[in-house]
C-alpha cells in the first residue's frame, strides 16, 4: 500500500480551563487525546462526532492554527512541530482548510476578486499579471463566473459564499484538504452542490480530503474511509462500505441508526443512546463512551476503569472497545491504527 | 440492527439534521424597502451611512457648519477687519458695535478679528492631536488586542495608569515638562487621549480577530502585519472614525482649557480659551469679550459632538434614521 500523506500520531490538545494562583493549569480540557490516524494520497477521510467531540480541532491543528499539546503530525515523513520555516511555508502552502461558516471566512471589506487572488499574491505563485486570469480560471472551477470579481461578499448566497471559500482554498494549490463542516451551515439543497463540487474538484485537482462532520449521512456520501470520534477519541476507523456494513463499536451502531431512511420496508431499530455526555474536563479514566453505553457488560467490567485500546478486528477496520479487545485477545493489540499492508 | 446500504444515493443521505436551514441570503437592502436595483451596484455600506445622516437634521447642519468653520480658518486670517494683535488702549472694552461687531478687548484688540483668528488654531490643534492619539492608539491598541498575552497585559495596564489621572491633570503635568506653547499643548492633548483609542482598538480587535476570515488570512500565508493592515484594522475602521470626530471636541476644549490657565498659545496670538482667561476679570464689566469666544468653542464642540453621534447612528443599522 502507498506510503500515507499525512499521519497523525498520539496527537492531544489540551486547553487550560482553571489555573491557580501560581498560573499552573489545575484542570484541562481535553479536547483531542492521543488521536492516531493515517491520510493516503487522493482518498477522502471522513471525520465524524457530535459537537464538541474535538473534530474541529483536528482540523485548526493539521494547519497549524491550534498548536499541539503533545504528538506529532507526520507530513512527507516529517513532524510539523520541527519543520523550518520554509518547509513550514511549504507545508502552509500543501494544507488548506475550507471553514464551516461561510458567512465569518470572507472579509467583509474585500472583493471576491481580492479574496481569492490574495494566497496567491502573499505567496508570489504567479507573476502579476497572470494573477487575475488564475482567479478568473479558480471562480470557473467552483461554479462561479468570473465578473464576480468585483463584488463584495455579502452579495452572495450562503452555497456561492462557500464556493468563493473552496476557490481561495485552491488558489494556493494545495494537496490536502481540511473540509471543517463545510456544508452544515448550507441548506440542503445547497449542500449537495457543494458536496458535488467537491469531489469533482477532488478529480480534477488530485485532491486529498479530510472531511469532518457531525453526521454520518453526509461523510457517507463523500468519504473513502471513515473514522468515528467521541470525545476527543478515535472510537471506530473503517472503510466506509465496512463501517455501514459492520459497525462494531456501540457508538457507531447508534449514530448509524440515527440516519432517516427513505424506504420504510428498510426501517430500522433506532438506538437510543441514554444519559448525558461526559465531561472533557478533567475527563474520567476508562472508556469515554461508558456513561452512555449501552452494551457494556454487567457491572461494567473494565470499562470505566481502563481505556480500551484501538485494535484492528479486520483488515483495515479499527475499533476501541473493551468487548472486541477481550475477544481478540492480546495479539491483536498492535501499534496504534497501522494499516495492514 | 438492518443494514445501512453504502449506495443508497446521495438525495437519500444528505438529511436536514446538517443543515440549519440558513437557506439562500435574502439581499439585506429588500428588508429597508428600497431600490434594491439601485443598491446593488454601490456599494451601500457608505450610501447608506450618507443617507441616515443627511436624513440627521441637527448632524447635517452640524456638517455644514464644520465646512464654514473650515473655510473661516483657512480664508480667515486675510480677511479680518481689523489686525488682530493690535493693541489701542484708547479704544479698550468697547461694547458690539459697527466698527466692532464682537466689541473690543481689555487691550483694545478686535474680538471680532481675534475670533476667527483663533478658529485655525482651534480646528488645527484638535486635527492634529487627535491624530496623534489615533496613531499612536491604533498602533498600541491593534498589537495589544491581536498579541493577546502578557503584551495585552502591560500595554493595558499602562494606559489604565493614565486613564487614573484626570487628562487634563496629565496634559498639564506635561506641558510643565515640555514648556509653554500650542505646538506642546498639542502633543500633551494627544498623548493623554491615547488610552482611549487604545482601548477602542484593541476592543474592537478583540472581536474581529475572532472571525474565521482572520483564521483565512493567516493560511493564505499573511504576516501578522498584513493580517492587522489589511484584514483587521478596516473592519474597525468605521468605529475608530466615530471616536476620532468625538475626539477632537475634546481635543478642542482641552486646547482652550490649558489656553484658559495660560498654557496653550503665547500673547498676543489669538486662541479661544486663552481670550476667555485674559478676560475674565472684565466679565461684569464688559461680557462680550468673553461672550464671543466662549460661544465660538460652545457651538464647535457642539457641531463636531453632533456629527459624531450622526455618523455613530448612521454606522449602527439598528439605529439608523429611514
Amino acid at each position: 500500500m502507498t506510503e500515507p500523506l499525512l499521519s497523525i500520531r498520539h496527537l492531544s490538545k489540551h486547553f487550560p480551563v482553571d489555573t491557580d494562583l501560581l498560573g499552573r493549569t489545575t484542570s484541562v480540557l481535553k479536547a483531542v487525546d492521543d488521536l492516531s490516524l493515517d491520510i493516503y494520497p487522493g482518498e477522502t477521510f471522513g471525520l465524524v462526532g457530535e459537537s464538541g467531540c474535538g473534530k474541529t480541532t483536528v482540523g485548526k491543528m493539521l494547519v497549524n492554527l491550534y498548536r499541539p499539546t503533545s504528538g506529532e503530525i507526520l507530513y512527507g515523513g516529517r513532524d510539523l512541530a520541527k519543520l523550518t520555516t520554509s518547509e513550514r511555508r511549504a507545508y502552509h502552502r500543501e494544507i488548506q482548510l475550507i471553514f464551516q461558516d461561510p458567512y465569518s471566512s470572507l472579509n467583509p471589506r474585500m472583493t471576491v476578486g481580492d479574496i481569492v487572488s490574495e494566497p496567491i499574491r502573499v505567496n508570489r505563485l504567479l507573476p502579476p499579471d497572470k494573477v487575475d486570469d488564475r482567479v478568473s480560471y479558480l471562480l470557473n472551477c467552483v461554479g462561479l463566473s468570473a465578473n464576480c470579481k468585483n463584488r463584495y461578499a455579502h452579495e452572495f448566497s450562503g452555497g456561492q459564499r462557500q464556493r468563493i471559500g473552496i476557490a481561495r482554498a485552491l488558489a494556493m494549490e494545495p494537496k490536502l484538504i481540511v473540509c471543517d463542516e463545510p456544508v452544515s451551515a448550507l441548506d440542503v439543497s445547497i449542500q449537495a452542490q457543494v458536496l458535488n463540487l467537491l469531489s469533482d474538484l477532488s478529480d480534477q485537482f488530485g485532491l486529498t480530503y479530510l472531511f469532518i462532520a457531525h453526521g454520518l449521512n453526509v461523510v457517507k456520501h463523500v468519504s473513502d474511509r471513515v473514522g468515528v470520534m467521541y470525545l476527543g477519541r478515535l472510537v471506530e476507523v473503517a472503510e466506509k462500505r465496512e463501517l455501514y456494513r459492520n459497525p462494531v463499536h456501540p457508538y457507531t451502531k447508534a449514530l448509524l441508526s440515527a440516519i432517516p431512511v427513505t424506504n420504510p420496508a428498510h426501517r430500522r431499530e433506532r438506538i437510543l443512546l441514554e444519559g448525558t455526555v461526559a465531561s472533557p474536563i478533567d475527563p474520567p479514566p476508562g472508556c469515554r463512551f461508558c456513561s452512555r453505553c449501552y452494551a457494556k457488560p454487567e457491572g461494567a467490567g473494565g470499562c470505566d476503569s481502563e481505556m480500551p485500546e484501538l485494535v484492528e478486528v479486520s483488515p483495515g477496520h479499527f475499533v476501541s472497545c473493551h468487548l472486541f479487545a477481550a475477544e481478540e485477545g492480546d495479539q491483536e493489540m498492535r501499534a496504534l491504527h497501522e494499516e495492514a499492508r | 440492527m438492518a443494514e445501512p446500504d453504502p449506495l443508497t444515493p446521495p438525495s437519500d443521505s444528505l438529511i436536514a439534521d446538517e443543515a440549519m436551514a440558513l437557506g439562500e441570503a435574502l439581499p439585506v437592502v429588500s428588508a429597508l424597502g428600497v431600490d434594491e436595483t439601485f443598491y446593488e451596484k454601490a456599494d451601500n455600506r457608505w450610501l447608506e451611512m450618507w443617507r441616515s445622516m443627511v436624513a440627521n437634521k441637527a448632524a447635517l447642519v452640524s456638517m455644514f457648519f464644520i465646512v464654514f468653520l473650515a473655510i473661516v480658518a483657512i480664508v480667515g486670517p486675510y480677511v479680518t477687519p481689523y489686525n488682530p494683535i493690535e493693541t489701542n488702549m484708547s479704544n479698550a472694552l468697547k461694547a458690539p458695535s459697527a466698527a466692532h461687531w464682537f466689541g473690543t478687548d481689555q487691550l483694545g484688540m478686535d474680538v471680532f478679528s481675534r475670533v476667527v483668528v483663533g478658529t485655525r488654531v482651534s480646528l488645527t490643534v484638535g486635527l492634529l492631536a487627535v491624530s496623534i492619539a489615533l496613531t499612536i492608539g491604533i498602533a498600541l491598541g491593534a498589537v495589544s488586542g491581536y498579541a493577546g498575552g502578557r503584551t495585552d497585559t502591560i500595554v493595558m495596564r499602562l494606559m489604565d495608569m493614565m486613564l487614573a489621572v484626570p487628562s487634563i491633570l496629565l496634559a498639564i503635568t506635561l506641558m510643565a515638562a515640555l514648556g509653554k506653547g500650542i505646538d506642546k499643548a498639542v502633543v500633551a492633548i494627544g498623548l493623554v487621549s491615547i488610552p482611549e483609542y487604545a482601548r477602542l482598538v484593541r476592543g474592537q480587535i478583540l472581536s474581529i480577530k475572532q472571525n474565521d476570515y482572520v483564521a483565512a488570512a493567516r493560511l493564505a500565508g499573511n504576516s501578522d502585519f498584513r493580517i492587522i493592515f489589511r484584514h483587521v484594522l478596516p473592519v474597525a475602521m468605521s468605529v475608530i472614525i466615530v471616536r476620532a470626530t468625538l475626539g477632537i471636541s475634546a481635543a478642542i476644549l482641552d486646547t482652550a482649557a490649558l489656553g484658559f490657565l495660560g498654557m496653550g498659545v503665547q500673547p498676543p496670538q489669538a486662541e479661544w480659551g486663552d481670550m476667555l482667561g485674559r478676560a475674565r476679570g472684565f466679565i461684569f464689566q464688559a461680557p462680550h469679550t468673553l461672550l464671543f469666544p466662549g460661544l465660538a468653542i460652545t457651538l464647535t464642540v457642539l457641531a463636531f459632538n453632533l456629527v459624531g453621534d450622526g455618523m455613530r447612528d448612521a454606522l449602527d443599522p439598528k439605529s439608523r434614521i429611514r
